[in-house]
């Protein structure tokens, strides 16, 4: 217990470490200043915008940014399609992968342009390299800067004073990857490779069992294939833009994605790093850095809420296990006791509770753990996490959107009861701006519902879950909370390759992921426009502990109106008939 | 002091009747759609009531049809209490407007014709710029400005005040209004507005909430209700969905009592009455604003720009002290001051007197049928007093009195000068008293602020207003009244320019700015300030220019209407927080009895024990049905008001409005679930 406490203590300190800093330069570099990369890449981002013909100078309308951001996200999103539906006709292909079915090329194609990486698909098997590269790879980037323009769009809107101008999407794309998610991946993918993940092209291996296997039916197996391919560059990026797609089936359980303790701290790492680095980025550019500590600690204490939760359901186990004399429960010096089912023994369960929060948290999406054989309540933490909307840091730069989307309504509310037009960091809320933030932070719970709702009445998905009963409802629930916050974990246990999930899933992701962007655009167009209105001792302050506090509530109030009721005929009801 | 609001009786059996007729009629469903939180409680109200009469329309059990027709009364009872509170609001102003209706019988008007004559033609059919003659006891026609003549008019049909006031051609009372009465002499008006525009007109519509737009921040909480309405109906939607999985049997009209329950009816019902209920007291405080929206950002504003004369001070210069020159006995000097003024009726000089008795003089009134009085002229610039023996006594401005002395052979007391330069200096009025030739000393007349102001413009601090006071005076003048009234910060030797500049520069800092005027020359800065007061008695233009006009004049009032603004905002958001608040208790009532058949365990969700799953879900909905009337008086009174700091009035109303409505609910439902549960086993369900 003590030592689980410590660990969690040291890897938050050691994230929120590297995350100041990181949170200042990617600041200024959203400004274009001076950074100790700028001499080696200011060569190249100049000949990116002479040979693409980008003005960085350029303020675009906050609808001319939007169209831009969908022109390119369409773009990317045929290209991707194209490259997955003709796998098998190109090249890098050693292993003979065919190309995929027009419905999972589809799913799959949402999926990455979304930020999402919900996988319906096995990387080792059905992934050819130059998808995983030219395709995944790219889009593992692109859609994680693009969540992050957006958000270097939103500061401008709180910036500026009756202008128009959001700056120049291509030129923020341009930076967003030179400056920060390539050399950082670069990093990552050197130490994860110092680690023992694979990055090679070649073929699959072979290898002969060192102990032979006996199934049950007698049968004795004595080889096993080991995959191989360029999983590093790829994995780096999966877990630091917020993408999470595996490139083996079992993501960062498998031990050639994630084979040391030492990796598994910097992966886990890696998953909230932009995020929380964000938090100060924000603070840094509207110049008040304590709303951006505000943000940050509002995401901070939902986090270590949701962590305790999961760890303690996850350790405490089920009465059935122990009721088994077996079983040990008890944590002890040499085994982790709890609940392990689903569970690396070398991770055992802080790690695993540690990465299934964070996963969630952030819209990462990459496992280290099968959710699936989580405790009811150890469970419903992470699907909850999806559903408020993936905004306890959540997706690169979308995640904190989405909480300023929560920070406007409750300044609303807030801000009527002290007497006052409510204002957010100086600019007044309205109706245009409570209607964009309903959108926004209304859209996930609409799209998971909705989409889950209508699974529930599909009689084909009945066959695409694994179990009965309640377990059976969550693990829908959760195939669609995890679209619908564009977050990608899977609780496994679901065979989600079938048409119909394959169509509506990836109509969830596409919903949820461009809707609220469009949204929060026409929020940071409206708010350059208007003027900023002086602090005064009447004004409500939205840096200090109560607002922080209110924030939370509202998050976790809507939270809890909109999936109360579903959540009582999955988790709840599970957790109520475990312990009878 | 402004006058206290006039407290009337919450509802009188008049409004009670209007509004219960008003709450049917408003069941029209093309009305009800304006709201949309209680339209989706008539759309469920009228499934249910199909369901009561075919239960199994929807494939439901058709044991259930006692059950669907109760929730169908319910239902129907919180439409009817949604609109009964919008009536009630509604009639209270409808009342006001009654009694402005009936100045506003035909009344004839004298027109004046282009070659002089007269005709007697209606009123109605006056257009602007048409001149009519008012006589005494004949009742202004219409607005207009007095082009002739000088006459008292009885405002009381608009004030209330009933003392008359003078109205004159030019300067800044030239300005009458349609409806008023002249008692004495004549008027020459020029109709000013077209027939049906009048300012009358206009209170009595705004007054009546016909002409009532929503306001933006009406409009942006309710984008937030129907946004809240939307999520609960998919939640509500797809529970069924979910149900129907878990082979849970949910009736639709549980279904259809949990949306009622989740959606915010209660801030639903009650926004539009808050929002009429709202201007409802300006108007009550003798305000007439000329919107809401207006109301509305006296709650923002961050600075006043106040005149010093009249607002912050009584205009009238009072005495403050007396100071003899050397050799002279001070009590002589009173004497001999409030002498002068026994007969003297300015304020200026009943203040002498006043002063006077109170140090202790033994002059009294019935001297002054022995003296004879000499007023004041702009000539001599003094007046006073011949006594009986003859000898002047004399009271005036500094340079006149040395002059009369100087010429009737007397001598300037050295030290005069030093008093009279250091009352100047104070920013007081010195007064110089002369018996004969002999200069006896010198009145300082002082400036005095208002009992009550200093206090008010602390409150105001508090709440993070800036107060500017404006004045002709010169610096040094303006900065002791400053002192002394506790403004934050004066603008001396101002002219109405300088109002504007400093309401731009204010604004340019991105404050909300405020201020009172009655001249012409205010008119601009009234126009260019957020929230402009205008002063009835002041000029049309004036009027036309701000967005406010109070009836009584009493600029002082522009700090009563902020917090009327703030505490209608607060009033708003309490409500919406109490309302969603409230769900979460009836979650805990609805879910365990919807599911408890199917799933046992659920039972533990039961915390308030509630006996049945049909008197729980009842419970609940008759909890959120009969909440709405319990917050009437809150919504038309408004949330309790007092400056505090933002972080503190937060802290109050989230414990009040917030914490509350989570536990209300809890015991309200138990209460009633203790209630009906014996009577549902009456009827056996």
């Amino acid at each position: 217990m003590e030592n689980t406490i410590v660990q969690y203590g040291l890897c938050i300190a050691i994230l929120v470490a590297l995350a100041v800093p990181l949170g200042g330069y990617i600041g200024k570099v959203m400004n274009g200043e001076k950074v100790f990369l700028t001499r080696l890449l200011s060569p190249v981002e100049r000949l990116i915008y002479r040979t693409l013909k980008i003005n960085k100078e350029e303020q675009m309308g906050w609808k001319k940014y939007a169209v831009s951001i969908g022109a390119f996200s369409l773009f990317s999103f045929v290209f991707l399609f194209l490259i997955l539906l003709l796998q098998g006709v190109l090249p890098l292909n050693p292993q003979g992968v065919k190309g995929m079915s027009p419905d999972l090329a589809f799913n799959t194609a949402v999926s990455y342009v979304t930020n999402t990486n919900w996988q319906a698909y096995k990387g080792e098997v059905s992934m050819s390299y130059f998808s995983q590269m030219a395709g995944l790879t790219v889009q593992n980037f692109v859609s994680a800067a693009v969540g992050i323009s957006v958000l270097f769009a939103l500061i401008r809107g709180f910036v500026k004073v009756k202008s128009e101008g959001l700056g120049n999407f291509w030129a923020d794309l341009t930076r967003i990857l030179l400056y920060i998610l390539i050399p950082l991946s670069i990093l990552v993918s050197v130490l994860l490779v110092s680690q023992g993940v694979v990055q090679n092209l070649n073929r699959n291996e072979t290898v002969e069992l060192i102990e032979p296997v006996v199934t049950e039916d007698g049968d004795e197996i004595t080889e096993a294939t080991v995959p191989m391919g360029p999983a590093a560059s790829q994995i780096a990026i999966k877990q630091l833009g917020t993408n999470g797609g595996g490139v083996f089936g079992t993501n960062s359980a498998f031990p050639l994605e994630n084979p040391t303790a030492l990796s598994n701290l910097i992966e886990l790492i890696s998953i909230l790093l932009i995020p929380v680095s964000l938090c100060f980025t924000f603070g840094r550019n509207i110049r008040d850095k304590r709303q951006g500590v505000a943000l940050f600690s509002a995401m901070l204490i939902l986090l270590l809420l949701a962590l305790s939760a999961t760890f303690a359901a996850e350790q405490s186990g089920t009465p059935q296990l122990k009721a088994q004399e077996s079983v040990n429960i008890e944590q002890t010096d040499g085994q982790a006791g709890g609940n392990m089912e689903g569970k690396e023994a070398r991770f055992g369960i802080a790690d695993s509770a540690m990465w299934a929060t964070f996963t969630t948290a952030a819209a990462n999406g990459s496992v280290n753990s099968m959710h699936d054989s989580y405790t009811p309540l150890g469970g419903a933490v992470p699907l909850l996490l999806m559903q408020i909307g993936e905004v306890v840091f959540g997706g690169a730069g979308s995640g904190l959107y989405g909480m300023i989307g929560f920070a406007i309504m409750t300044v609303f509310i807030a801000g009527l009861m002290v007497g006052r037009t409510p204002e957010y960091l100086g600019k007044k809320i309205e109706a245009h701006e409570m209607k964009m933030a309903c959108i926004i932070c209304l859209m996930t719970s609409v799209a998971i519902l909705a989409g889950s709702g209508i699974a529930a009445l599909v009689p084909a998905v009945e066959k695409s879950v694994n179990n009965t009963g309640a377990h059976a409802l969550t693990e829908i629930l959760y195939a669609f909370s995890s679209a619908g916050g564009n977050n990608g974990s899977s609780f496994a246990g679901l065979a989600a390759n079938t048409v119909f999930l394959n169509l509506s899933l990836g109509i969830v992701m596409a919903l949820v992921r461009f809707i609220p962007m469009m949204a929060i655009l026409s929020v940071a167009g409206n708010m350059a426009k208007k003027k900023k209105t002086a602090v005064t001792t009447g004004t409500l302050s939205t840096c200090g502990p109560l607002f922080v506090g209110l924030l939370i509530f509202v998050i976790l109030l809507i939270g809890a109106l909109s999936f109360l009721p579903a959540l009582s005929l999955g988790p709840i009801a599970e957790y109520f008939q475990m312990i009878g | 002091m402004a006058k206290q609001e006039k407290r009337t009786k919450f509802i009188t059996r008049d409004i009670l009747k209007s509004s219960i007729i008003g709450a049917f009629q408003k069941l029209d469903p093309r009305y009800m759609i304006k709201n949309p939180v209680m339209f989706v409680v008539e759309v469920g109200f009228v499934l249910a009531l199909v369901m009561t009469i075919v239960p199994t329309v929807f494939g439901d059990d058709s044991t259930l049809r006692l059950y669907n027709g109760i929730v169908t009364v319910i239902l129907f009872i919180t439409v009817l209490f949604a609109n009964f509170a919008e009536s009630v609001a509604e009639g209270r102003g409808k009342a006001q407007a009654e009694s402005l209706k009936k100045t506003k019988r035909d009344t004839m008007a004298n027109l004046l014709l282009p070659d002089g004559t007269e005709k007697v033609v209606n009123a109605s059919e006056l257009k602007k710029g048409d001149v009519v003659i008012v006589r005494t006891n004949e009742m202004i026609p219409n607005d207009g400005e007095v082009i002739e003549g000088i006459a008292s008019v009885d405002e009381s049909a608009i004030t209330g005040e009933s003392a008359p006031v003078t109205r004159e051609a030019g300067g800044d009372f030239s300005s009458v209004t349609g409806g008023t009465t002249v008692v004495s002499d004549w008027l020459k008006v020029r109709i000013t507005s077209e027939p049906g525009q009048s300012f009358l007109d206009k209170m009595i519509s705004l007054v009546e909430g016909a002409s009532r737009q929503k306001t933006p921040n009406e409009i942006a909480l309710n984008t937030l209700l129907v946004g809240l309405t939307i999520i609960f109906l998919i939640v509500v939607v797809t529970l069924y969905c979910f149900a129907d999985y878990s082979e849970v049997q949910i009736p639709i009209a549980t279904v259809i009592a949990l949306l009622v329950c989740l959606i915010p009816t209660t801030i639903g019902a009650l926004l539009s009455a808050i929002g009429i209920a709202g201007m409802d007291r300006v108007t009550r405080f003798n305000v007439i604003a000329m919107s809401g929206k207006a109301v509305e950002a006296c709650g923002d504003v961050d600075t006043m720009i106040l005149d010093k004369t009249g607002t912050i001070t009584y205009g009238n210069r009072l005495a403050a002290d007396f100071r003899p020159v050397k050799g002279i006995k001070k009590e002589d000097l009173i004497d001999y001051a409030v002498m002068t003024s026994l007969c003297d009726a300015t304020p200026e000089g009943k203040s002498v007197v006043e002063l006077g008795k109170t140090l202790g003089t033994k002059i009294t009134e019935d001297l002054s049928s022995q003296m004879e009085f000499i007023e004041f002229t702009a000539q001599t610039k003094m007046s006073g007093v011949n006594l009986k023996d003859g000898t002047p006594v004399r009271k005036g401005a500094y340079d006149a009195i040395k002059t009369y002395v100087t010429e009737n052979g007397g001598t300037v007391p050295a030290d005069l000068e030093g008093i009279v330069t250091e009352i100047s200096g104070l920013g007081g009025t010195p007064l110089v008293v002369c018996v004969g030739n002999v200069v006896y000393g010198v009145i300082y007349l002082k400036d005095t602020v208002k009992p009550g102001l200093v206090e008010r413009f602390d409150r105001l601090r508090q709440i993070g207003i800036k107060t500017i006071m404006c004045t002709g005076d010169n610096p040094l003048t303006a900065a002791t009244i400053a002192k002394e009234a506790g403004v934050d910060g004066f603008i001396a030797e101002c002219k109405p320019e300088d109002k504007i500049v400093e309401i731009k520069k204010e604004q340019a800092e991105g404050k909300i700015v405020a201020m009172t005027g009655d001249g012409t020359n205010d008119a601009p800065a009234l126009a260019q300030a957020d929230v402009g007061l205008a002063m009835n008695s002041g000029t049309s233009a004036a009027k036309e220019a701000a967005n406010m006009v109070d009836l009584d004049s009493d600029p002082t009032k522009i700090l009563e209407v902020v917090e009327i603004g703030k505490q209608l905002l607060i009033t708003r958001g309490s409500l919406t927080t109490f309302s969603i608040a409230n769900d979460v208790a009836k979650y805990f009532a609805i879910i365990p009895a919807m599911f408890t058949l199917v799933i046992p365990q659920m039972e533990i969700l039961n915390i308030m024990h509630l006996s049945t799953p049909y008197s729980a879900i009842l419970s609940a909905l008759i909890f959120n049905a009969i909440i709405i009337p319990c917050l009437i008086p809150i919504a038309m009174r408004g949330v309790k008001y007092k400056p505090m700091s933002s972080e503190k009035m937060l802290l109050k109303n989230m414990g009040i409005y917030g914490v509350g409505g989570l536990i209300l609910p809890f015991i309200g439902i138990k209460i009633i679930d203790i209630i009906v549960t014996p009577l549902l086993a009456l009827i056996g369900l």
